[in-house]
């Protein structure tokens, strides 16, 4: 046990799985020699060899097409598109192959594979470097998108999701990379895929979030706590296929929900999880369902970004409008 | 280094053996002493053109649904087959039912397959083999992928992908290429050139002399071979395979040919191509030629013809009576394969399925 960042769990959950297993095979642009550019992978080439460890040329359909092939050929890839801004070039290979091998085959082929890459803004990063896609990706079914908010749960995830018999889409919300420091056990236990986390109870109001928008999430609840208001945090966690029951059990409770994300409105996650509210219990909610999100413009270049990404008083302000009815 | 010192260069050679009337016209490769094969690769190329023959009509009278002919393609696709191992992987496109016969597939997979079933993809005697791809180029950089997990695993099998003309001017045929040639794959690529990619001719698509060349800049090497000729296409390819193997790496092979048929059911090629190129392309299309050899070395007659002609006949009528007779999939199908197991948010709606089917009937 040792206290770590989020990019750090992630490593050691590769090298565990590593060492467990030997048809893990890491592969990506910079994985290797230079132990991906943020680090996540760094020491894996060294400690388990090039075979294990491959540098990709620098194409990302190709990485996700080979991934593809690795896995129907027996083997486990775990593969790193850089930054989730460089996902569409891949999105072929994962709408029309990766997402479908199975159903395709009626089971002969399979798609054991784990795609990670980077997600979301508030690093400085350049252009095309700060986007949050996962909409694109949730609307493939045969796909299961997962997304931690934490070191323990980057850790426990990732090892669900290479041990998942199916593609895992896996994002690393970039703020949290480095964000805190946590203890986590080095022990190979894996925390379920197709679960929502509740990262806090409350009474009054449920808000639904996921990735690094949980720790904003978290804060306003907390300043609304000498309000007397109660706010439950349901971290989503897994994007694809989502838990609804949770959710739902949650608003049942509450009569309250705001649902936060990062990624633009129009046709982000939370409409869908706003239209399954409404459909499944309408007359369980004391007020109108809220969203507060990225806005539906262009995520900025870096001065802005933090304009663009709903930080606490927004959180706060969606809180009370919802409190309000 | 001198400024103007040529720094690379490169040189395709052509292949052929077999000429389009069945003499030769280039050393004959050594398998052909095994004249039972020679037959055997005929009587393929037949089997597969009496399917194709039989599932245009089957489109045409509303049996099934668009269908892509390989009318023109059988050298190749036989040729390739034949010289592939059982354990080897094949990834095709989507017109390459030669390979897929010789490989195992049942002509009543690929029925079902076209006729909207997905059970036609279930290959039982190659079940490493991917299903048809349909999305241009898309099957390029899985089989990179297939090719380097064999490698990792050192294995001694290979992967065979076909692309064809079109699917070169797609980044995926490079970027699988490349990879290809960074790693030293175990991978052997055919280009089937047949000339037409829907209606825009190889002219309109590459100002490249050939598409072999197009594996030069991968530092692969590259051939390219008459596709008609069903003795060249084996043997190069088998060549290939056998290099590949051993650890010598990746191989490009330019099949020429010619789409003697509309691009799938669906097309009218008169509205693009001449009249008197298809003519020409007939005249040396693959059959003919490979049974006037055959016959010149005493292997084949016309008796030999009609009963192959009628086994052919009776093995696809069998193969459609079955087809025909197959009921469709459960709407359950839908859901039980996107998951190894089907998550609860999709319970509800598989049961809605059920329910709505069961009404419709």
């Amino acid at each position: 046990m040792g206290k770590m960042t989020m990019v750090e769990a992630i490593n050691m959950a590769h090298a565990w799985e590593m060492a467990q297993d030997p048809s893990v095979i890491v592969l990506g642009e910079d994985v290797g020699t230079n132990g991906g550019v943020f680090r996540a992978t760094a020491g894996l080439q060294q400690r388990f060899g090039k075979q294990r460890v491959q540098d990709t040329p620098l194409a990302e359909g190709l990485i996700a097409g080979a991934a593809i092939g690795m896995a129907a050929g027996g083997l486990k890839p775990v593969a790193e598109i850089q930054f989730m801004g460089f996902i569409y070039p891949a999105l072929d290979q994962i709408a029309s192959h990766m997402a479908r091998l199975r159903n395709r085959t009626r089971g002969r082929l399979t798609c054991p594979l784990v795609l990670r890459m980077p997600h979301g803004g508030g690093i400085h990063a350049p252009e095309h470097h700060s986007e949050s896609l996962e909409a694109l990706l949730c609307h493939h079914p045969g796909l299961r998108v997962v997304c931690p908010s934490s070191p323990a749960r980057a850790y426990g995830l990732l090892l669900a999701a290479i041990r998942d018999p199916d593609p895992v889409i896996f994002l690393e919300p970039v703020r949290l990379y480095r964000h805190a420091r946590q203890d986590v056990e080095d022990d190979g236990r894996a925390l379920p895929i197709g679960h929502c986390i509740t990262l806090r109870p409350g009474t009054d109001l449920t808000i639904v979030t996921w990735g690094a928008l949980t720790v904003d999430c978290l804060k306003a609840a907390e300043q609304m706590s000498p309000e007397g208001v109660s706010c439950e945090v349901i971290d989503v966690s897994t994007l694809a296929p989502i838990d609804f029951d949770t959710i739902l059990d949650s608003v049942v409770r509450t009569g309250r929900l705001l649902i936060v994300h990062e990624a633009v409105r129009t046709a982000g996650l939370g409409a869908e999880i706003a239209a399954v509210v409404a459909e499944e219990a309408l007359y369980d909610l004391e007020a109108p369902i809220r969203r507060v999100t990225g806005y539906d413009t262009i995520m900025p270049l870096y001065r802005l970004e933090h304009d663009f990404i709903p930080g606490v008083a927004r959180i706060l302000d969606g809180i009370r409008a919802t409190l309000s009815v | 280094m001198r400024s103007g010192t040529v720094v690379a260069g490169f040189e395709i050679t052509y292949r052929g053996c077999l000429a389009s009337d069945g003499t030769l016209c280039g050393p004959l490769p050594a398998f052909t002493d095994d004249t039972e094969l020679l037959r055997q690769l005929y009587r393929a190329m037949v089997r597969a053109r009496v399917f194709d023959t039989k599932a245009v009509n089957l489109q045409r009278t509303g049996k099934l649904g668009t269908y892509p002919s390989c009318l023109g393609h059988e050298a190749t696709h036989v040729g390739v087959g034949s010289a592939m191992r059982a354990e080897d992987v094949l990834f095709t496109v989507y017109r390459e039912i030669g390979t897929k016969f010789w490989r195992g597939v049942d002509m009543l997979d690929v029925l079902l397959y076209w006729g909207g079933d997905e059970r036609g993809t279930n290959y039982r005697r190659t079940p490493q083999d991917f299903p048809f791809c349909v999305p241009i180029a898309s099957q390029m950089p899985q089989a990179a992928g297939a090719a380097l997990a064999i490698q990792i695993r050192g294995e001694p099998r290979c992967v065979l992908v076909f692309i064809g003309d079109g699917g070169t001017s797609q980044g995926a045929c490079y970027e699988a290429l490349n990879l290809a040639g960074v790693k030293q794959l175990p991978l052997v690529c055919v280009i089937v050139n047949n000339r037409w990619a829907i209606s825009v001719p190889v002219s309109a698509q590459t100002a490249a002399q050939t598409l072999a060349q197009k594996a030069i800049a991968a530092g692969i090497p590259a051939c390219q071979v008459d596709g008609n000729d069903v003795l060249i296409v084996r043997e190069t390819v088998a060549q290939a395979l056998e290099r590949a193997r051993g650890g010598g790496g990746p191989t490009v092979i330019e099949a020429l040919t010619y789409r003697l048929s509309d691009h799938t059911t669906s097309d009218d090629a008169t509205r693009y191509r001449a009249a008197n190129e298809v003519e020409a392309a007939q005249r040396i299309e693959p059959l003919a030629r490979t049974r006037r050899f055959l016959e010149s070395r005493g292997l084949w007659n016309e008796q030999a013809e009609a009963e192959l002609r009628r086994e052919c006949g009776e093995a696809v009528d069998a193969a459609v009576k079955q087809y025909l007779a197959t009921p469709k999939q459960s709407t359950d199908s839908m859901f039980d394969f996107l998951y190894a197991q089907l998550p609860p948010a999709l319970r509800g709606q598989r049961e809605d399925a059920r329910r709505y089917s069961a009404l419709k009937t």
